[in-house]
């Protein structure tokens, strides 16, 4: 299959099939993402959806059996999470994981100089490095308390995805995607996380916004919708779709993609 | 540390007049353990006739105690008639000329370890009169001391010029049968350090083996005292981290510290004794006797240790607190990586009344090591008001290791506090993911899990050493994942 790309694309995944454990969860999913642009993923759950960002991300459980990811027209299956990461891919994470003791900040650092080292880069020390986060910080309304706590550890669900935002602020990766940020939180973290996704909208960076309601999507108006359905993209639209599937439910995208 | 050179040149001139190292005799002893042997040792150390009697005494009670084998461990047994118990220090002809004819694995270590270039000859071992940097360092800090009346000295010199200190203090906190070990060790103790801070001194520098001259070839039964006076302060620094290589399989050291009424001793130690190849062949057994006598009131006894070395280690550093008020604290760090094995914990006796003991313990386990944490909190009929947190945690890292604690505890005083907290956790796969997509590579990860869960330990370090131990963490669990 050869579909003609835009001039801006991005990421284009072509007829992606992804397997897990003895599961086939994408079946063959096509999809292409460009600079500047802002695109919801939304679907039911166990649609794939989540399986879709961690295979864009290169976790070691999720095998590619047929298809290509192309990130800036290069294949990344055969690079590492940590290389595909320092080429600016990011992952906002469902559930952020806990590291008891390894200070948030230190992680940061490690993260950005890791970033930094690749492109040639000359590493930040403390001092600069504190400047930026304080500025990153300030302007998604967080303690600055924050970063010398360990990561995520004893961290509220708001705390854990305000500080995923606060990543990606730091990092300024040029695709961002943002699995499920909004799950768990309430209306003000919401607001705040919303508002720090917007503050990064920019001409050169894509975001993708997995989510399986459309309450984020007041918040963070998303230029394309895409409905996954067993393990495919079943129909794409504007910003006007994620409305209809609010009142509508998903069952009848699935209905009229088989049908 | 700039030094004039004709300085230099008197400071190695002088070491050799001193005879530091060259007029002990060079003969080593054939294997084998009987008086004449004892005998033997104490004539070539020159010694008074108490130390001769003394170590006598410890050799006929050695001779009918037992190995101990509660331990989780596991070994070949010793043969202790087939260890030489005097061994002459290599000459200078014996030693590396330069660092050129020095294992450039071994420097590679040093590399990692980001130990200054003028230390690494030292440490390999390379010559004497190439290494006078750190002899004019060590010497300056001698003076430094002397003027504030601290005695800083390899325990044979203690034995002749201090005779009177010596003689009240050794084997009063480590009574000569208080274990197997510790009773051959009194009985054929090669050399150590000694310390006495006076009353009321707050030690001008951190004391470090380092710069006690005559440091090399201590041997396999080293013996340390430090005596803190009343009211004095002092933060003693042992071991290295870089790789200490040995031919002597077997190591029994015993370690002494007392504290006087409102004396506080910080003992830390990096331990980074070679610990065997991945199969664990020919590493050493690391067989520690360690305890400090918190002798008065208000005295204060620390120990810190990072334990990375040895194929086995056998090691509770441990406190007595006597002195009303006093206070015991234990911080550990133990990696066992490979084949190791580390049985290791503390004893904190409670006597005094409102006395207060802290026991962080942190194991790391990778490999197929084995790697224990055996804790001891004795609370007494007469310690009333007394108090003790252990807070015990341990680190998997792969699936062929093992985590044990045994922590045991007498309370005989029911207005005591006892708290205990136990952990074990993996580093997990979702955490090196979570690392890994945010740019930082699975060693690197690794690593900085590694120090956060050890973090409460090293804040306990004086800074420099407190960096040192982290890469030597970080180089100890290279490959330990993937």
């Amino acid at each position: 299959m050869t579909r003609g790309l835009k001039d801006n694309t991005m990421l284009n995944i072509d007829n992606l099939h992804v397997r897990t454990g003895e599961a086939d969860i994408l079946k063959g999913l096509s999809l292409e993402i460009g600079a500047g642009e802002v695109h919801a993923i939304m679907g039911p759950n166990g649609s794939g959806k989540s399986t879709l960002a961690q295979a864009i991300a290169g976790h070691e459980d999720y095998d590619i059996t047929a298809g290509r990811i192309e990130f800036d027209g290069k294949d990344i299956a055969e690079l590492d999470p940590e290389e595909r990461a320092r080429e600016g891919i990011f992952l906002g994470f469902q559930y952020p994981v806990e590291i008891p003791g390894v200070n948030n900040a230190y992680l940061l650092k490690a993260a950005l100089n890791a970033k930094r080292k690749h492109d040639g880069q000359e590493e930040i020390d403390a001092f600069e490095f504190l400047k930026l986060a304080k500025e990153k910080m300030a302007l998604l309304g967080m303690d600055p308390q924050f970063l010398n706590r360990g990561v995520n550890e004893g961290f509220s669900g708001g705390e854990k995805k305000r500080n995923e935002i606060l990543q990606m602020a730091v990092l300024e990766p040029r695709l961002a995607i943002l699995d499920e940020t909004d799950s768990g939180l309430d209306i003000d973290a919401l607001k705040a996380v919303a508002e720090g996704v917007n503050a990064l909208r920019s001409e050169d960076r894509a975001i993708v916004l997995v989510t399986h309601y459309q309450r984020l999507l007041d918040y963070i108006t998303p230029d394309f919708v895409h409905v996954l359905s067993n393990g495919r993209i079943v129909h794409s639209g504007d910003k006007t779709l994620a409305t209809e599937l609010e009142q509508r439910g998903y069952d009848w995208v699935a209905q009229a993609a088989a049908g | 540390m700039a030094t004039e050179p004709e300085d230099i040149q008197n400071l190695v001139n002088q070491r050799y007049k001193h005879g530091f190292v060259t007029d002990i005799a060079t003969e080593s002893l054939p294997p084998g353990l009987d008086e004449d042997v004892i005998r033997a040792i104490s004539a070539r150390k020159d010694e008074p006739e108490f130390m001769l009697e003394w170590r006598l005494r410890a050799y006929r009670q050695w001779l009918d105690m037992q190995e101990p084998t509660w331990a989780h461990v596991d070994y070949e047994p010793i043969d202790y008639n087939a260890i030489s118990y005097f061994a002459a220090p290599k000459s200078d002809e014996d030693r590396p000329k330069s660092l050129d004819e020095v294992d450039p694995k071994l420097l590679e270590t040093y590399d990692k370890l980001g130990i200054p270039l003028h230390e690494r000859a030292r440490l390999a071992g390379v010559a004497v009169d190439a290494v006078f940097d750190s002899v004019s360092v060590a010497t300056t800090f001698k003076d430094k001391l002397s003027e504030a009346g601290v005695i800083f000295c390899s325990f044979s010199e203690a034995v002749k010029d201090h005779p009177e200190l010596v003689r009240k203090y050794l084997g009063s906190v480590v009574p000569q049968r208080d274990n197997f070990f510790a009773a051959l060790n009194s009985a054929v103790f090669s050399d150590g350090s000694f310390v006495y801070i006076p009353k009321g001194v707050r030690c001008p520098m951190e004391l470090s083996t380092y710069f006690r001259i005559n440091a090399e070839n201590t041997g396999q039964f080293e013996r340390t005292l430090i005596v803190a006076d009343e009211g004095s302060y002092v933060s003693y620094l042992e071991g290295c981290t870089a790789p200490m290589r040995d031919e002597n399989q077997l190591h029994a050291a015993v370690v002494e510290l007392v504290a006087l009424e409102g004396a506080e001793i910080k003992y830390s130690t990096v331990q980074n004794w070679y610990p065997g190849d991945e199969d664990g062949n020919g590493g050493i057994y690391n067989f520690v006797t360690k305890r400090g006598d918190c002798r008065g009131r208000d005295s204060k006894i620390s120990w810190t240790q990072v334990e990375t070395g040895s194929a086995i280690t056998w090691k509770y550093p441990s406190c007595i607190l006597r002195g009303e008020n006093s206070v015991g604290e234990f911080y550990s760090v133990a990696v066992a990586n490979n084949r190791q094995q580390a049985d290791t914990g503390t004893k904190m006796i409670h006597i005094g009344k409102n006395t207060r003991s802290t026991i962080v313990s942190k194991g790391i386990s990778a490999g197929r090591a084995q790697n224990a944490y055996r804790g001891l909190v004795k609370i007494l009929p007469q310690a009333s008001g007394a108090r003790n947190h252990t807070q015990c945690d341990s680190l998997l890292i792969g699936k062929t290791c093992g985590a044990h604690t045994f922590p045991y505890m007498e309370v005989k005083h029911p207005s005591a506090k006892v708290e205990h907290e136990a952990t074990t956790s993996k580093i997990s796969a979702d955490q090196l993911f979570y690392c890994r997509q945010r740019g930082i590579s699975e060693e690197d990860a690794v690593n900085m899990i590694v120090n956060g869960f050890c973090k409460e330990v090293f804040r306990e370090l004086p800074m420099e050493f407190a960096v040192e131990a982290q890469n030597l963490l970080n180089v100890s669990l290279e490959g330990a994942v993937g």
